[in-house]
């Protein structure tokens, strides 16, 4: 059935159609509707679940890798400094090999408050061991919650939709959500083979000396390694099932690219638009959107850059001291593979709207350089 | 003579307690009573030690180890699991250190005791950081040396009062137990059992290396707190109070310090000191018991 939702609401429905048992949430700006609905859901009893209305983030997340220890499926919501409060027990979960499930809406981190979106928050998270899925359109975000069940039950490994605050999470869109019998067959129920079972009693988490912690993160690598074909299998698998299939990455207009734009959330989708208009001047120009930033999808990176004769990386992010974190990323897939120069960009951090003119003006900045002459590139800043 | 408590035990020999440790006689007691239909989650503290390193367990019902400031969030994350997944039945319990419920964990824990969780809370209390080298905690009495408040600046301020501050959720059952009246302590948690709702039961575990006492006299230091009216036993159902254990002579606290090298700096003056807190606190507590 087709509808018109906000992204926050995509989520809602998605958790409901992916029949989570055990909701766990604290309210901030912006990810309150999804709880608020998700509230609603459950109270009507559309939705069969428990949800603890918990005192805070931190203790969001401990009910989740509770009742997740015990067999249930879990989700919860959060943003920015939630989800920076939930940090020892995002470390905690993955370690745990728990499928948990999480939307977090790209809120900038204070000081000064901002309540607009940037990635600072969730890519902070990055070595926890959760998996990343960064959405570009309400449906994406709905389908992608589906699939995460899947794929994190599959792995054992917890993953974490992502989502812009306001330009995705309050904005609405025509979404087409799926009939419960579909989902339903796409992703059977949670069966936890190593639950908190007082008919099979076992102790989890104790205290492991370095004879054999090594080996836990040994296999907790490998199980975030293996998820990337499944994501790709997965995205096939739904695809089929629903008639829309992801990838890893998505890309636009590359094959015959010279330079590519690598972008991610809704910011990629400004850059299609920027894409169209300087295609149709007869500028050879793509976009890769980046999907999943983790496990990285280093090989597709590749694929779709090294042939590129400039690569533009637009982070929404920074890490102090260095530059955006995607283009660290991308540069470190091509090392070795391509010497396509990687120019790093800053746009719109604090929800500053990244418009196509933006892009526009990136793209001729680099047009008429040979090869990156700084680190670090900031957009449209006041110095 | 017949046992006043069952025989089975729930705890495989071989745990890493320390000689004399109150915690471990405090578990061994509240399984005997909980029962196998039981979960329990720890938080950091010296259980997580007692319990034995990777892949060994004393416990013989499933254990899940948790950050510190989670047990009442994660017990009442598995509460919700249980329920969901057709075992209601199952009991399930955060098992906590003073530290971990006075102190760091102590938003969850009114978190979880405001929304009436269905789950018991534990706080065994040795009133320090024990497991990280004796530690001053919110637990940690006037007067006591530890290794953050030495003798020359030891600890000048009460302990905090968890039981007023739980009892002041209004929640369904709270009670004091001692691991000297173990007896007590088993027929509270058997009758706790058949309550729903938050259930908080504080237990004064001594801890003869923080406590600078001998470990043969834990049980007998565990008997003095509560005969001294140090730690006085009760209950407190939805805000009504009664008195478990009564000591109507009660001894001078100084023959609980005296035992305890925690204390042995300590001046007549001082002594003199925690012996009026003492008797002030129990004469407010006994007015809350003669209310009921």
């Amino acid at each position: 059935m087709k509808k018109v939702v906000m992204g926050n609401h995509a989520l809602s429905h998605g958790a409901q159609l992916a029949r989570v048992q055990v909701i766990a949430a604290y309210p901030i700006t912006p990810q309150t509707q999804v709880v608020e609905l998700l509230s609603e859901i459950v109270a009507n009893g559309k939705l069969k679940a428990e949800f603890i209305k918990v005192e805070s983030e931190h203790s969001a997340m401990a009910a989740c890798i509770g009742a997740a220890s015990a067999g249930a499926r879990t989700f919860t919501a959060t943003s920015s400094q939630g989800l920076a409060l939930m940090h020892e027990l995002l470390h905690w979960s993955a370690a745990a090999r728990l499928p948990i499930v999480m939307a977090n809406i790209n809120r900038a981190m204070a000081p000064p408050w901002s309540i607009w979106t940037d990635q600072n928050d969730s890519l902070s998270q990055r070595d926890t061991g959760w998996m990343q899925f960064y959405c570009q359109s309400n449906q994406e975000v709905l389908d992608t919650l589906i699939m995460a069940y899947k794929i994190s039950e599959k792995v054992l490994i917890p993953s974490m939709i992502v989502l812009d605050a306001f330009s995705l999470s309050h904005t609405y869109e025509i979404v087409d959500i799926p009939d419960q019998e579909l989902v339903d067959r796409y992703l059977p129920p949670f069966d936890y083979q190593y639950r908190l079972n007082v008919d099979d009693p076992h102790t989890f988490g104790g205290l492991t000396t370095p004879d054999w912690y090594m080996e836990f993160r040994y296999k907790m690598h490998h199980a975030v390694n293996d998820a990337l074909p499944l994501i790709r299998q997965e995205g096939i698998e739904f695809g089929k099932l629903f008639g829309r299939a992801y990838d890893t990455v998505d890309p636009y207009r590359v094959n015959d690219a010279e330079i590519v734009l690598v972008t991610s959330g809704t910011a990629a989708s400004t850059a299609r638009y920027a894409v169209d208009q300087l295609r149709r001047k007869g500028k050879k120009i793509g976009n890769l959107r980046m999907r999943v930033f983790r496990p990285f999808p280093f090989a597709d990176v590749r694929r779709y850059l090294k042939k590129a004769k400039k690569v533009i990386v637009i982070d929404r992010n920074i890490s102090y001291g260095y530059h955006g974190i995607f283009a660290q990323e991308v540069k470190s897939a091509l090392y070795g593979h391509s010497d396509v120069p990687v120019y790093a960009f800053i746009a719109g951090l604090g929800g500053r709207d990244i418009f196509p003119e933006t892009i526009g003006r990136i793209v001729t900045k680099v047009e008429k350089s040979k090869k990156p002459t700084r680190d670090i590139y900031w957009v449209e800043v006041k110095e | 003579m017949k046992p006043t408590l069952p025989l089975e035990e729930y705890m495989s020999p071989g745990h890493l307690a320390c000689q004399g440790c109150g915690a471990g006689i405090a578990m061994r007691v509240t399984l005997k009573a909980l029962g196998r239909n039981s979960i329990f989650t720890f938080p950091a503290c010296c259980w997580t030690v007692i319990d034995g390193p990777f892949p060994y367990s004393t416990l013989e019902v499933p254990l899940l180890h948790m950050a510190f400031e989670a047990t009442a969030a994660t017990a009442s994350g598995i509460k919700a699991a249980m329920k969901m997944l057709g075992r209601d039945d199952v009991i399930v319990s955060g098992w906590a250190g003073d530290g971990g419920t006075f102190d760091i964990g102590i938003q969850a824990l009114s978190g979880a005791a405001e929304r009436n969780e269905d789950i018991f809370y534990f706080c065994y209390d040795n009133e320090a950081y024990m497991n990280t080298g004796i530690q001053r905690s919110g637990a940690t009495p006037y007067g006591a040396w530890t290794t953050t408040t030495p003798v020359r600046h030891f600890k000048r301020e009460p302990k905090k009062s968890i039981d007023d501050i739980v009892a002041a959720h209004r929640v369904p059952y709270l009670a004091t137990a001692s691991v000297a009246y173990v007896e007590d302590l088993y027929k509270k948690i058997v009758k706790a059992k058949e309550i729903r709702g938050f259930k908080f039961i504080h237990i004064l575990a001594p801890c003869p290396p923080g406590w600078k006492s001998k470990p043969e006299d834990s049980v007998k230091l565990a008997r003095l707190a509560v005969q001294t009216g140090v730690f006085p036993l009760y209950e407190v159902e939805i805000g009504i109070y009664s008195q478990s254990i009564k000591s109507p002579n009660r001894k001078p606290v100084a023959e609980y310090l005296k035992l305890q090298g925690r204390f042995k700096h300590l001046t007549v003056e001082q002594v003199a000191e925690i012996q009026k807190m003492v008797d002030d606190r129990y004469a407010e507590l006994e007015k809350r018991f003669q209310g009921n």
